[in-house]
């Protein structure tokens, strides 16, 4: 006999006593190890006589799982993270500028003059790519260090699952896995990791629905861009000393928009394209352990702070080069930009945003966190802004976010651009670290083409009705009588 | 910690040996698997032994790609490989897979099994399914300080004793029991401790006897296959990654020389 026929021997004989054995094989052989475990643990541990010792657990999960509780101490929560870092993030955030724009900025300048660095040069590596990365620190660098260690703490302590468990009963109503609710917290942080966090579904199916809703959690690029955009427009309307809360409580309110339009998507799923059955699962909810809070601030800073604002520096510098590009060379009488702004402008304006938006969001696919620089410095340099910043077309200094919506004011904006940019903050395609991770876990470009594409037709067509319905409530009172 | 207390003067505290490489893992004399349920503290384990900062977290399945690290002990050079956290080796699901196939065919030399010390019976189920697959491994009784909290105590030695392998208590958090856990990996990868893991004894006769046969037949045709009787399991479940394995012959690979 060969080699291979005895192998195929071995199938065979498998097969048969497979048939022989009856098709709960797994299961007597599950029930064969629980009870050699049981017996094995019964010899060597000692349980304390009487009442099991988890009162101070089982006393705090009653309430943070509790139908009453349960969801407003998850809100609240996310309500004071976000609170905390968007008023402490203000100050650094307004160091970090005065040192690395204001300072550096024209000490390279002149430092480029005094050794006759050609214009052009000067103005791709100064004003475009040098600008670019120093805003992109001084943006993302203050928040992400504040809500980073802040939201690994409330993990380290254990509260995530109790998330899962909460949200639970919605997942499976929405047709997909209750470990999604883990998947997408992650992608509150990077969107990428929410993919790969998929891994822990089992059935292809609801890992499927998992992967393409990601998105809708709002990754930390997009929380500065939230943030920026809430406390001009939104906080704003309000008296100076209220508009942190307001603007905490809009982001929070994208946020939340954000998980019903995840719920919403992954029905929708579960309806059409992914029909199945939910799985069931045990969700295990960890012990309390009081957080180590040094070795958190200390992992979060390393891990994630500064491997994340790596990877936007990386993707900011060749963007800083291409925004100064299109700012800077012209083709005829203007600049690419605006020949792609004036292009892109009758849909950006017919869904309730603009063509410099649209441009900064292709411009952007690399890394969302700077889509925001990318808007201010193509609104100058499109409308020829004197005074503020420069006309050149580079990225300007700005030290508050009050100067920021004078700039995006004189662009045009309103109230309506700032909450539509904010919808599309939230809905759009993912960027394109996301999109490739989504190909490599699933390696189907259908899918990934399905996850990327679908939330922007949701964005627009969410900012094209909100605009539609803003016009509706502003034209009202004329119509009355 | 001060150098000179009576801990770091034992002879088991081989701080001199034990050299954090981190992620250095170039010639390495042995690799060692990480392995275990999700949430007891296994890239907290990982980090201790490593040196390295992991990111941990307090949910279960945190840890979904395997994270590689290094250290030297006793001037053997290891590399350790955290596997994703899993209950059981048994399903189809993407991190089991991982874990089940680098245990099987990844073939570390020695395998620690983190399990959570107040939560033993459960996670013995995932130490008894790895037993199956490898006979050199060391078990890490794990958050033993938070067992204490809740009055569990676990008599170590009947527990090595019947599974039949080293038992370490530990609270990796803090670095207690770490050196100990050293030494019994080194012990167990050098081969000064043998290890005779616990088989699964309750199993139904008909199910024993199809094992039996069907281990036979496979190491007829593997002579020295040391986890015939795991893959009996898994082809009597009709496991398609096995089943290839069986026809490719990468079961010859597993045979240790």
């Amino acid at each position: 006999m060969t080699e291979a026929e005895k192998d195929n021997e071995i199938l065979a004989r498998a097969a048969g006593l497979r048939w022989q054995l009856g098709d709960n094989f797994h299961d007597k052989l599950t029930e064969g190890i629980y009870t050699d475990a049981a017996q094995i643990a019964a010899h060597a541990v000692e349980t304390p006589a009487g009442e099991r010792h988890y009162t101070f657990d089982s006393k705090i999960d009653k309430i943070v799982t509790s139908k009453t509780w349960g969801f407003p101490i998850m809100i609240g929560l996310l309500a004071v993270i976000l609170w905390i870092t968007i008023e402490g993030a203000n100050y650094p955030s307004g160091m970090l500028f005065t040192l690395l724009i204001d300072t550096v900025h024209p000490l390279l300048k002149s430092l480029a003059a005094h050794i006759g660095l050609p214009l052009w040069l000067d103005g791709l590596l100064i004003d475009g790519i040098y600008l670019a990365v120093a805003w992109v620190v001084a943006v993302m660098l203050p928040p992400m260090a504040i809500f980073f260690p802040l939201f690994t703490l409330l993990e380290d302590f254990g509260y995530l699952p109790r998330v899962a468990f909460n949200m639970d009963a919605l997942f499976k109503k929405a047709g997909a896995h209750g470990k999604q609710a883990l998947t997408m917290s992650m992608g509150w942080g990077c969107n990428a990791a929410g993919v790969i966090a998929t891994r822990i579904i089992d059935s292809p199916r609801e890992r499927l629905i998992a992967i393409i809703t990601n998105n809708f959690s709002l990754c930390n690029g997009r929380w500065p861009t939230q943030i920026l955009i809430a406390t001009i427009f939104i906080g704003a309307l309000v008296p100076a000393s209220l508009s942190g809360l307001v603007a905490s409580a809009a982001v929070i309110g994208i946020a939340l928009l954000g998980v019903a339009f995840m719920f919403l998507t992954s029905w929708g799923l579960s309806k059409t394209v992914l029909k199945g059955e939910v799985s069931t699962f045990t969700l295990e909810l960890p012990p309390y352990r009081p957080p180590r809070i040094w070795q958190t601030i200390y992992t979060s800073v390393i891990d994630r702070t500064l491997i994340v604002l790596w990877r936007a520096v990386i993707f900011a510098a060749p963007a800083g080069a291409v925004i100064w590009l299109v700012a800077n060379v012209h083709i005829g009488d203007i600049t690419i930009a605006n020949h792609v702004i004036d292009f892109l402008d009758p849909l950006g304006v017919f869904v309730g945003l603009n063509g410099v938006i649209l441009l900064a969001y292709i411009i952007a696919i690399p890394a969302n966190e700077i889509v925001i620089p990318t808007i201010l410095m193509l609104t100058v340099a499109n409308l020829g802004l004197i005074g503020v910043g420069d006309t050149s077309g580079k990225l300007f200094e700005l030290d508050s976010a009050m100067a920021t919506g004078s700039i995006l004011s004189a662009g045009g904006w309103t109230l309506l651009t700032g909450i539509n940019l904010m919808l599309f903050s939230l809905l759009h395609n993912p960027c394109s670290t996301t999109i490739y991770t989504i190909y490599k876990e699933t390696n189907s470009w259908k899918w990934t083409t399905l996850a990327s594409l679908l939330p922007v037709i949701m964005g627009l067509v969410v900012t094209f009705l909100v605009t539609q319905f803003w016009h509706l409530i502003w034209l009202m009172p004329e119509v009355k009588p | 910690m001060p150098d000179n207390t009576a801990c770091n003067n034992c002879a088991l505290h081989n701080t001199a040996g034990l050299k954090k490489l981190g992620i250095d893992t170039a010639n390495v004399d042995y690799v060692v698997a990480l392995a275990g349920n999700p949430n007891t503290g296994k890239s907290t384990v990982f980090n201790a032994l490593t040196g390295m900062r992991q990111h941990t977290g307090n949910w279960p399945g945190k840890t979904v790609v395997r994270a590689e690290g290094g250290f030297s002990y006793n001037s053997h050079k290891y590399k350790l490989i955290d596997l994703p956290g899993t209950y059981s080796l048994l399903s189809t699901s993407q991190d089991e897979e991982v874990a089940r196939n680098f245990i099987l065919f990844g073939r570390p030399d020695v395998t620690v099994i983190v399990v959570d010390a107040s939560r033993l019976e459960r996670n013995l189920n995932l130490t008894l399914q790895v037993l199956e697959i490898t006979d050199k491994a060391v078990l890490c009784l794990n958050l033993i300080d938070e067992a204490a909290r809740h009055h569990i105590k676990i008599d170590q030695r009947a527990l090595a004793r019947d599974l039949g392998i080293p038992v370490v208590p530990t609270t990796a958090r803090s670095q207690q029991g770490i050196p100990e856990l050293l030494k019994a990996i080194d012990d167990v990868a050098t081969g000064a401790i043998i290890c005779r893991p616990h088989k699964v004894k309750n199993l139904s006769k008909p199910v024993e006897k199809a094992v039996k046969q069907l281990a036979g037949a496979l190491e007829q045709q593997f002579p020295g296959l040391p986890n015939s009787r795991w893959l009996a399991f898994r082809l009597l479940e009709g496991d398609s990654r096995i089943t290839a394995a069986v026809k490719n012959n990468e079961l010859k690979e597993l045979v240790r020389p």
